[in-house]
């Protein structure tokens, strides 16, 4: 059985909601965790993602000016000199299914649906620590990879197209996104 | 293929896109501890949440005068831009927060709110007493939260509600599939 030394992890919590923010604050002390950041907008909180350099973003959806679908965007630059690989759990009012793929396609890690629970942000949180999944780059896209699980039963089209494989090793940009903060 | 370093980004380059693996940077905060381990983080969670539940009848009010205050002040100016975005942001609020604070028939006529303003193609075209009645009826319900029997009458309210605000964007988009779909589609939260 595996447990999370919450005291070693470093979130950033971006929420325009003081209610909310406090909610979250109040449960992810009591998991154990001493470092948490909080912002009430995406520009705030994506200043703060560049000096803190969180272990992982758990963030609204709906905020004024810069929401949390844009704030994702923002992290996952390939080019960019900060972190772009850290866990976003985005935490929302919306239910609809198509939100989901919407912040999937925006490089969402992680989704959960309002109301919120402790259970269920524990889990959200155990995933995306236990469980990192790969990420993808193409053309339209930068994120962990949208294919949780091989699906035997799919009989689509192949959307991702083979060839050559070549093989690169670089240096983590999560050290050296630390090393700059 | 070559050997993984520690603290190294392994690419794989395909055709059209390239798989990018890492070392877990989180590993080190999983602790292998025995089944026997009596840490419960989610109970002491659940605890200090009900802890913070003498607020939230008061939080629940400011969100609720939040919204009034929104409608106000469409109803002053109409739909503007603004005016539009804090009416939605306001029930919006509510439809996720509400049920956290105990009030989860608050949250289900704040999300029939929020139905309305997301997909009615025209607002100015909504009936006025609609949108009145759900912000009526989000007041009533934290107000009177202390009454007996108002738990049912409220679940009754907002699903009533619900009922009146969906027949109506049925009908006002018939010829908007995309919104159709939306609007038919099932949540993807469990009903209360």
């Amino acid at each position: 059985m595996y447990r999370i030394d919450f005291n070693k992890l470093r979130f950033l919590i971006c929420d325009d909601n003081p209610h909310m923010r406090r909610i979250l604050r109040t449960l992810l002390h009591s998991f154990g965790a001493r470092e948490v950041y909080e912002a009430e907008d995406g520009a705030t909180a994506l200043e703060m993602y560049s000096h803190y350099v969180p272990d992982i973003v758990i963030t609204d959806w709906a905020m004024p000016i810069f929401d949390g679908l844009e704030l994702a965007q923002m992290i996952r630059q390939p080019e960019s000199k900060g972190n772009p690989y850290a866990p976003i759990i985005m935490l929302t009012g919306h239910s609809e299914k198509r939100r989901v793929t919407v912040a999937r396609d925006a490089g969402v890690t992680e989704f959960l649906a309002k109301p919120i629970s402790a259970k269920g942000l524990y889990q959200r949180i155990l995933n995306v620590v236990a469980n990192p999944r790969p990420f993808i780059k193409t053309k339209t896209y930068f994120g962990p990879d949208r294919r949780r699980n091989i699906n035997n039963a799919y009989i689509g089209p192949e959307r991702r197209v083979g060839g050559e494989v070549e093989v690169m090793q670089q240096p983590s940009l999560l050290d050296k996104a630390r090393s700059n903060a | 293929m070559a050997k993984e370093k520690p603290g190294t980004l392994q690419i794989k380059s395909f055709a059209d896109h390239h798989v990018i693996t890492q070392p877990n940077p989180l590993r080190k905060v999983l602790l292998r501890v025995p089944e026997s381990d009596l840490d419960d983080p989610v109970g002491r969670a659940e605890k200090a949440l009900a802890e913070l539940s003498g607020e939230f009848k008061n939080w629940m009010t400011i969100e609720a005068d939040r919204l009034s205050a929104a409608h106000a002040a469409v109803l002053k100016g109409g739909f503007t831009t603004e005016n539009r975005e804090e009416l939605f942001r306001a029930a919006h609020d509510i439809k996720g927060d509400a049920a956290t604070f105990g009030f989860p028939s608050a949250a289900a006529a704040a999300e029939s709110l929020c139905r309305i303003i997301e997909h009615a193609p025209d607002l100015e075209q909504v009936p006025e007493e609609l949108i009145t009645h759900h912000i009526n009826a989000v007041q009533a319900i934290v107000r009177e939260r202390t009454k007996l029997d108002t738990a049912v009458m409220a679940s009754k309210l907002s699903k009533q509600l619900r009922g009146v605000a969906d027949e109506f964007l049925v009908k006002a988009n018939r010829d908007r599939p995309e919104h159709l779909e939306a609007i038919l589609a099932p949540s993807i939260v469990p009903a209360e």
